[in-house]
Formats: C-alpha cells, sequence, structure tokens
C-alpha cells in the first residue's frame, strides 16, 4: 500500500446522548479511491462528518498528512486541502451556479484550464451558469456539488453518496465523473449504498458496522468473494446489477 | 432537571406526606435555608399588618403578594414550558381593567367586581387562545416577537379608548363598602391593630395570591405539569409519544393567562386604582423578567424569592443606594452608578449573571447547595 | 471527457423563472389602494413620502437584526438599545458643534449630519462588539437564553443611557436646511422626509450591491443559507458573524440617529419601542432575508401612515392586522429564505 494521507485511530463520536463511533481505525492512502460500505446507521456519515470537525471526536486522534485535526476547526481543516460534498449537496440555492464555484474557490479566481476542465466534466453546470443553483434538478445539484469540492486543488476528497436518489442513467454519468476524477490524480474517500457503483470505481474498501471498521482491503478481493460479501454486507454483486 | 430525571425522583424519594406535603402537592422546597426563608416570607406576608404600622409596609407586602402570583404564573410559561411571552402584562392589565371599569361603572358593589373579574378572565383566555393559534403557523422564536407586538399594541389601545379606560391617567374608583378604611369588621382592635376595610382588603389580596400560587404549584406537579416539562425538554419527543404539543402549550398560556388576570385584578383592588404604568407598561414586563430568573426559572417558589426580593429592593433598596451615592460625591462616575435610580443597573447585571451562572436562580442555588 | 449532458433526463429539464414578483408588487398596490380611500392626492403624496421615509427608518434599524438571525440562527432582543444608543451619540456632535447646525448652510448642515451619523455608528459598532462578545458569545443554540440575556444587555445598556444622559427625555435640533417642507403646487414634502428616503435608498442600494457583487456578500448570503458548508469550504463564519453583527449595530445606529431627529426628541426606551415594529417587520419579511426587510419595512410604514390618517385610533393594530394576513399568506414571510 502506498502512503498514508489521512488516518483515523480509534475514533469515539458522541452526538447527543447518542454514542454513534465506537473506536473507528482506518487508513486512506494517498491517489486511488478508497469506498466506505456499510448498512444504514452504521456510522459512514458520521465518520465523515468527524473527519471534517463538523461533529468533535469525543476521543481518539485523526490525523492528516501527519498533521493531528481531530481537536481543529472545521475551516483549518477544509484548509488543510480537505473538501467535503455532504449528502445533502449543500449547494446554496440563492446563489447561481458561477457564485457557487466562486465561494468555492477561496483563493482566488478559478483558473481557465482548471474551469475547462470542470465543465468538461459537468457541461450542465455551464448552460445554467448565471442562474440560482436551486433551479437544478438532483442530478444536476450533485455536479455542482462535486465541482465546488474540485473548485481548487485539493488532496482529498470526501464525498457521501453522491448517486443516492439518482436515476439509473445519471449514476452511470457520475460513475464516469469519478472514473475522470480518479484519472485525473484525485484521492477520494466515497461513502456509497449502491454496491454496483462502489465496485466499479473503488480501489480499496472499507466495511462499516456499529460504529467500527469491519473490514478493510482492496475492492477487488471483496468483488471476487461472494461469501465475504454475504458476511459483510448481506448481499452479494448479483443481487444488485 | 428533565422530566424524566423528575419523574424518577419522585419515584424513588419517599413521598413525603402530612398536610404541609398535600398543600405544596409533594413539592417541597428541598433547602433547609429554602424553607426558612420562605417560612420567614410568609409568615412575614401574613403578619405584616400586626408587625408594622402604616400605610407603606402594607402596600408593600400587597404588591408583594400580588407580584408573587403574577410571576409565579409567568414561571409557569417560563419555567415549566420553555415560552418566553411578552404578553404577560397584557393579561394583568386586563384583570386590572375589568375590575376597575364595572366598579367605576357599575357601582362599587361585590357583584361589579364578580362581573368585571369575569369579563376579564373570558377576555384573556380568548386573546391566549388566539395567540396560541396564530403563533402555530409560525416558528417559535416568532412566539416572542408576535407576544411583544400584541402586548404593544394592547397597551396603544388601552391609552386611546380613553372614555373607557381613562387613557393615561388610567381610572380611580370606589371598593365596596367592607374594602374601605372606614369599615370596621371588628369593634376593639386585636393586638392593638383596628381590623379596618384596608386590613380585609390586604388579607383578600393575599389570599387570592396564596390560592393562586398554591393552585400552580398542584398543576406543575400534576402530570398535565409532567408532559409541559418533557415538550419544554424535548418537543419532537414528546410529539413522537404522542402528545398534541401545541395544545399543551396553548392550555398552559391560557392558565397562566387566567392568572395574571386575578392577579391584576387583585392589584387594582388594592391600589383602588389601574393604569398603564401600573399593570400594563413594558417595564413591568422587565421586572416580571428579573423577578422570574433571579428567583429562579422553573421552580414556582423563585417566585416567591424573586417578587419579595425586587419588590423590597424596589421599595428600600434605593434609600441605602441613596445614602451610598452622597458617600461616594466628589468621585467623578462612581456617584452616578450607585444613584438611587440605577438600582434597575445592578438587577440587570445580576440577571445577565444568573442567566449564565445559576440558570436556577437562587432557588436553584440553594438548593444545589444543600446537596452538595 | 465524458459528455454527461447529452442525457435526455438532464437536458428536458430547463430552469424555470423562479424570482418572486408578486411580494415586490405589494408596496406599489398598496399606495394606489390607499389613494381613493384617502381621495385628496396631495394628502396622499404627503402621507406617501412619510410612509416611506419611516419605511426606510425602520429598514436600517431591522436589516442587520435580520442578517443576524440567518446567519447565526441567534435572535437580539437587545437590538433596540443599538437605536437608542444612536439616538443619543447625537449628542457628542451636537453639543459642541450646535452652531453648524443653526448655521444658514447646507454645507455645515449637512456635514453636522454626517458627523452625527458617522460618531454614532462608530459608537454602536464598538458597543456591538462589545455586546456579541460580552452577551450573545455564551449563549449560542439556546433561544430561550438568548431572549433572556439579550434583554438583560438592553436593561443595562437602557441604564447606562441613564446614567449617562439623564433619564428625562431631551429635544434636539433639526440642522437648519432640513427642516420644512418642499412645496410644488398642492403637495408638501417635509424636506427632512425626503432626506430620509433618500439615505435609506443609497443604504439599501449598498447592501444589495454588497451583497450581490463582493465575495462578503457572497459569504453572507451562502451563510444564511447553509453556514455548516460554508465552513466546510474553508471559511471562518465565526468572524463573518461578529461582522455581521458589528455592521448590523451600526446600522441601528444609524436608524437610531435618523429616528432621532425624525421625533426630535431623545428617551432612553426610544429603540425599544419601534423594535416592536421592526420585529413585525422582520416577520413578515420572512428571518434573513434583507429583501423581505425591505418590502416589509415599507409595508409596514405605509399601511401605518395611511390608517393613522384614515382612522388614527387602529394605526398600531393595523400593523398586527397585516402581519396576520402575510402570515396567513405566507407562513414563513414574504421572502423565506431556503435552509437547511
Amino acid at each position: 500500500m502506498s502512503e498514508v494521507l489521512l488516518q483515523l485511530e480509534g475514533v469515539h463520536t458522541h452526538i447527543g446522548p447518542y454514542h454513534i463511533l465506537h473506536g473507528v481505525d482506518c487508513a486512506i492512502p494517498a491517489g486511488g479511491l478508497t469506498v466506505l460500505l456499510g448498512r444504514n446507521g452504521a456510522g459512514k456519515t458520521t465518520t465523515l462528518r468527524t473527519i471534517m470537525g463538523l461533529w468533535q471526536a469525543s476521543s481518539g486522534r485523526i490525523r492528516f498528512d501527519g498533521l493531528d485535526i481531530s481537536k481543529a476547526p472545521t475551516p483549518d481543516i477544509a484548509r488543510a486541502g480537505i473538501a467535503y460534498v455532504p449528502e445533502s449537496m449543500a449547494i446554496f440555492t440563492d446563489l447561481t451556479v458561477r457564485e457557487n464555484i466562486v465561494l468555492a474557490a477561496r483563493s482566488g479566481p478559478v483558473d481557465s484550464g482548471r474551469l475547462d476542465w470542470m465543465l468538461g466534466l459537468f457541461p450542465a453546470l455551464k448552460r445554467f451558469w448565471n442562474l440560482p443553483a436551486g433551479n437544478l434538478s438532483g442530478g444536476q445539484k450533485q455536479m455542482l456539488a462535486i465541482a465546488r469540492a474540485i473548485a481548487e486543488p485539493r488532496r482529498l476528497l470526501l464525498v457521501d453518496e453522491p448517486t443516492k436518489g439518482l436515476a439509473p442513467v445519471m449514476v452511470r454519468s457520475m460513475i464516469e465523473a469519478f472514473r475522470a476524477l480518479k484519472a485525473a490524480g484525485e484521492t477520494i474517500l466515497l461513502v456509497e449504498q449502491n454496491f454496483y457503483a462502489a465496485s466499479a470505481l473503488g480501489d480499496h474498501v472499507l466495511v462499516m458496522d456499529d460504529g467500527r471498521i469491519a473490514h478493510s482491503g482492496a475492492m477487488s478481493d471483496l468483488v471476487a468473494d461472494p461469501v465475504l460479501q454475504q458476511r459483510l454486507l448481506g448481499l452479494s454483486l448479483d443481487a444488485h446489477q | 432537571m428533565t422530566a424524566r430525571s423528575a419523574l424518577s425522583a419522585a419515584a424513588t424519594q419517599p413521598r413525603p406526606t402530612g398536610m404541609m406535603s398535600r398543600l405544596l402537592s409533594s413539592d417541597m422546597p428541598r433547602s433547609r435555608a429554602l424553607s426558612a426563608i420562605l417560612i420567614v416570607i410568609v409568615a412575614g406576608l401574613a403578619a405584616t399588618p400586626f408587625l408594622f404600622s402604616g400605610s407603606q409596609p402594607l402596600s408593600t407586602a400587597a404588591k408583594i403578594c400580588v407580584f408573587i402570583a403574577l410571576v409565579a404564573s409567568y414561571d409557569l410559561l417560563l419555567g415549566y414550558t420553555g415560552i418566553v411571552s411578552f404578553a404577560h402584562t397584557m393579561f394583568f392589565g386586563i384583570g386590572g381593567y375589568g375590575v376597575a371599569i364595572a366598579l367605576e361603572r357599575l357601582g362599587p358593589t361585590w357583584i361589579s367586581v364578580a362581573i368585571g373579574l369575569a369579563v376579564a378572565l373570558v377576555l384573556s383566555a380568548v386573546l391566549a387562545v388566539a395567540i396560541g393559534l396564530l403563533s402555530l403557523r409560525v416558528r417559535a422564536i416568532f412566539f416572542s416577537m408576535i407576544t411583544l407586538a400584541v402586548a404593544s399594541a394592547a397597551a396603544v389601545l388601552a391609552s386611546q379608548m380613553s372614555t373607557v379606560t381613562g387613557g393615561e391617567d388610567g381610572l380611580s374608583f370606589q371598593l365596596p363598602p367592607q374594602l374601605r378604611p372606614a369599615f370596621r369588621l371588628l369593634l376593639e382592635p386585636i393586638f392593638g391593630v383596628t381590623i379596618n376595610g384596608r386590613v380585609l382588603a390586604y388579607y383578600l389580596v393575599f389570599f387570592a395570591a396564596l390560592a393562586i400560587f398554591l393552585a400552580l404549584l398542584r398543576i406543575v406537579n400534576s402530570p398535565f405539569g409532567r408532559v409541559l416539562q418533557a415538550i419544554r425538554e424535548n418537543e419532537f419527543r414528546a410529539e413522537a409519544l404522542g402528545y398534541r404539543v401545541v395544545a399543551y402549550r396553548t392550555a398552559a398560556s391560557v392558565i397562566s393567562a387566567l392568572a395574571a388576570t386575578v392577579a391584576g385584578a387583585m392589584l387594582a383592588l388594592w391600589l383602588r386604582y389601574n393604569g398603564p404604568d401600573t399593570t400594563l407598561s413594558f417595564s413591568i414586563m422587565i421586572d416580571i423578567l428579573l423577578m422570574v430568573v433571579i428567583g429562579g426559572m422553573g421552580t414556582l417558589y423563585g417566585a416567591v424569592i424573586g417578587a419579595t426580593l425586587f419588590v423590597l429592593a424596589q421599595s428600600y433598596l434605593q434609600v441605602l443606594m441613596g445614602a451610598a451615592s452622597s458617600g461616594l460625591s466628589g468621585i467623578p462616575f462612581l456617584p452616578d452608578l450607585v444613584h438611587p435610580d440605577r438600582w434597575l443597573l445592578w438587577l440587570g447585571a445580576l440577571f445577565i449573571i444568573s442567566v449564565y451562572a445559576f440558570p436556577g436562580g437562587i432557588v436553584g442555588y440553594l438548593r444545589k447547595r444543600q446537596s452538595a | 471527457m465524458t459528455d454527461i449532458a447529452t442525457n435526455a433526463a438532464d437536458t428536458a429539464e430547463l430552469p424555470r423563472a423562479r424570482t418572486d414578483w408578486l411580494p415586490l408588487l405589494l408596496v406599489p398596490a398598496l399606495a394606489l389602494l390607499a389613494l381613493p380611500f384617502i381621495g385628496n392626492p396631495s394628502s396622499w403624496v404627503t402621507l406617501t413620502v412619510a410612509g416611506l421615509a419611516m419605511g426606510m427608518m425602520i429598514f436600517l434599524m431591522a436589516s442587520g437584526l435580520t442578517l443576524v438571525f440567518g446567519l447565526m440562527d441567534i435572535i437580539n432582543f437587545g437590538h433596540g438599545v443599538f437605536i437608542s444608543l444612536g439616538a443619543y451619540a447625537t449628542l457628542i456632535v451636537l453639543g459642541p458643534l450646535a452652531a453648524w447646525g443653526q448655521a444658514d448652510s447646507l454645507g455645515l448642515n449637512l456635514a453636522l449630519m454626517g458627523l452625527c451619523i458617522l460618531v454614532a455608528m462608530a459608537l454602536t459598532a464598538a458597543v456591538g462588539a462589545v455586546f456579541e462578545r460580552v452577551i450573545v458569545r455564551p449563549v449560542y443554540g439556546s433561544h430561550l437564553k438568548q431572549i433572556l440575556v439579550t434583554m438583560g444587555g438592553l436593561i443595562v445598556t437602557e441604564q447606562a443611557i441613564h446614567a449617562i444622559w439623564g433619564a428625562s427625555p431631551i429635544p434636539i435640533a433639526l440642522p437648519a436646511s432640513l427642516r420644512g417642507a418642499y412645496v410644488l403646487g398642492d403637495i408638501v414634502m417635509e424636506r427632512y422626509r425626503v432626506f430620509a428616503v433618500v439615505i435609506g435608498l443609497v443604504v439599501f442600494a449598498g447592501m444589495e450591491l454588497l451583497l450581490n457583487r463582493t465575495r462578503i456578500g457572497l459569504l453572507i448570503r451562502a451563510g444564511v443559507e447553509n453556514p455548516e458548508m460554508v465552513e466546510a469550504l474553508g471559511y471562518r463564519i465565526r468572524r463573518l458573524f461578529v461582522s455581521v453583527f458589528v455592521a448590523g449595530s451600526a446600522l441601528a445606529g444609524l436608524g437610531g440617529v435618523m429616528w432621532a431627529f425624525y421625533r426630535q426628541t431623545l428617551t432612553a426606551g426610544m429603540g425599544m419601542e419601534v423594535m416592536v415594529l421592526v420585529f413585525i417587520v422582520i416577520i413578515i419579511g420572512g428571518l434573513g432575508s434583507v429583501g423581505g426587510c425591505f418590502v416589509g419595512s415599507l409595508l409596514v410604514a405605509l399601511v401605518a401612515n395611511y390608517v393613522g390618517f384614515l382612522a388614527p385610533k387602529l394605526a398600531l393594530i393595523s400593523n398586527i392586522l397585516v402581519m396576520a394576513l402575510v402570515l396567513v399568506w405566507r407562513p414563513q414571510g414574504l421572502f423565506p429564505v431556503a435552509r437547511r
């Protein structure tokens, strides 16, 4: 395995009276796409939010490229180079598509090469460029959310269920987009319930259960092992294709 | 204390029995110091006509009684239900005006008092329900703003309808004969005190306040009161458990409004006068807030402590500060800060500190000390 | 590169026009509706100008409050003291420079107004910063405590005004060239009201420019909608919030100056009195919306002036009625801000 970019050690997270993460240990290698799988309520979203500092870990350590970010405020974590696409997408509906992108590029105007690349990935955004983002469809909002995350070079993208609620044709488009991002060398941690999308994209896989990492390994191994799938996810690849 | 822990505390503690406990709905002061202070206050209020001579102490005591009832009824909303209403003085004023207008128009009889109070109670109940229903449609935070707007509109209305309300001047009126100073209940003085109509009026106020307080104590310790506290702690959970939050909140508003109305009527009877400044003004609303927070929200006993402390401070602290102010004369600015008119400045600061550091106010502090 | 836009599901979706014109039409519609009831066009003009002037002043006082709420979910019931403080700050200038106001020189008069505004905004901004730090910051997340503690701040600051400037009302004089009225035939427009309308329009235009054309403005608008995501993009929203709080306090101070010269009398409670209208405006406009705040201010002030002319006793009740009607129509206010 290549160099570790993000490392979680014994991370516990409480939300109000509820204990959600029970000691998460994992390592995300630099480069490639790691898929975080698991049932509803296993703690995937909480893991992403804890990394992002949106919920504070009550104990344990989160290291990003050697830097301890477990207690860092969210803006500092973002500035360290982590981008976050929440499940709700959190598009600013009142702002135009352009303004959404402008805000995401914190350090100044997006350079034209990058902009062309982004709009090449998501051409729909170009057509709605000066319209309020609230006008976009669900799939287009998802594209904007991802475009916002890559408006500037970042070192790690946290993406929470980008295919949720999308039509099958849009899911395939989304998979293509992520392939392109991988090809561009981005490091991505992707929460995904859709095993078809997950297996198509993942280099590495983490499986969560009950607030812990239950399995960690190469995606290809999991895809090749129906018994392991059955045990970890209670499903087989065939059933979901 | 959460509703759940309140329930379990009630279940695990042996229920105190006896008459006192029944009277207090098993909600005992739970602090020796607090019990002692409460006994002193209640005994002092009960015996004021016999302890002090002159009209000033009796007036102060009557005002304390009225404000205990008023603040306790506000605590039902703020402390037990978690609603911030600024319309409480409106209901207080409706009570005052109800009695004042009836006595002025219909003559000084007990029938007039009854009619005035009854009309005032009905009006208060209707308004409380109306405000509750209007704020149903909007976010909870709007409730406070809406009550503020409605209360200020009511105050303007009262001062503009001068043919009925006497406008800014208010209304002075005659009391039924039994409450006038010339009336003698007994020919002979008791313990050297003549039991005249003034003393009777005082005891009317005293017992009305006592009855309101004990009734509120009963309400907050009833299953209804427990649901209110559960709503305060977690609205969504209460809703999920099948309680109709809006209905409970509206009911609490109505009960609180009715109690405030009676308190307003009592104040008018005592003063033989009602006007915007005695019952309706925004500054009285601020006073109520100060009393309930400094005394202790969500305890009811806090109302007793807060009202007593506040009214005493209003009447006597200024004298002390006057002395301090003249003692500091010569130093720039300092005398201004302890000027008798600046007592609200210090109570305001105490109020802020209370909200931060002692959310349970004086009562909460005394109870914590007891259990520590 | 993959072209995602080629699929049918995507191209079928065309953007709908989302600009919501209906509430914007309310103000002219109301003014036109009032004309036949008032009958006399010159009275109508006078009332309309008075209403617009009052509306602009309310807008100044309310705009900061609504943004603070939108950004941080903080409701400041003590906002009224910034209005009072701004009003009293005029005394700092009027004391030594009263002669400028009496001088028969438009330049000196306007310079005096400008200085009053500057000093008032500086003072309220400074007090706002302290208020935010001491009163508001410790009680994030609890509306109940916010209401209580900001009321406490209101009490203390009002009392401090009493301690500094005394408790009795203080009369102040309008600069000479802002007294009197412009007369065009039958139509009489008080100069100060026209001045207030101009100031209000300038501030509104400035705010719209700031919110729509600058990065800070984008951040504020984005923050009102989703503060968490703004943080996740790497912006420190706390700092943004403090700036908005301070700016909102300064705007209230400006509103206080305008209001003070309008009433020509200072009382410590004047801010809290007008807060009733401010709250109604905020509820009508939709919490967090500057545009809604502007429309709501004009609506409330015009209704108050028309009704005050037609049926004086109903003036304040009319605002409650307007609020109730708007809430029945749109429970979230005229321009509800989309939120999490």
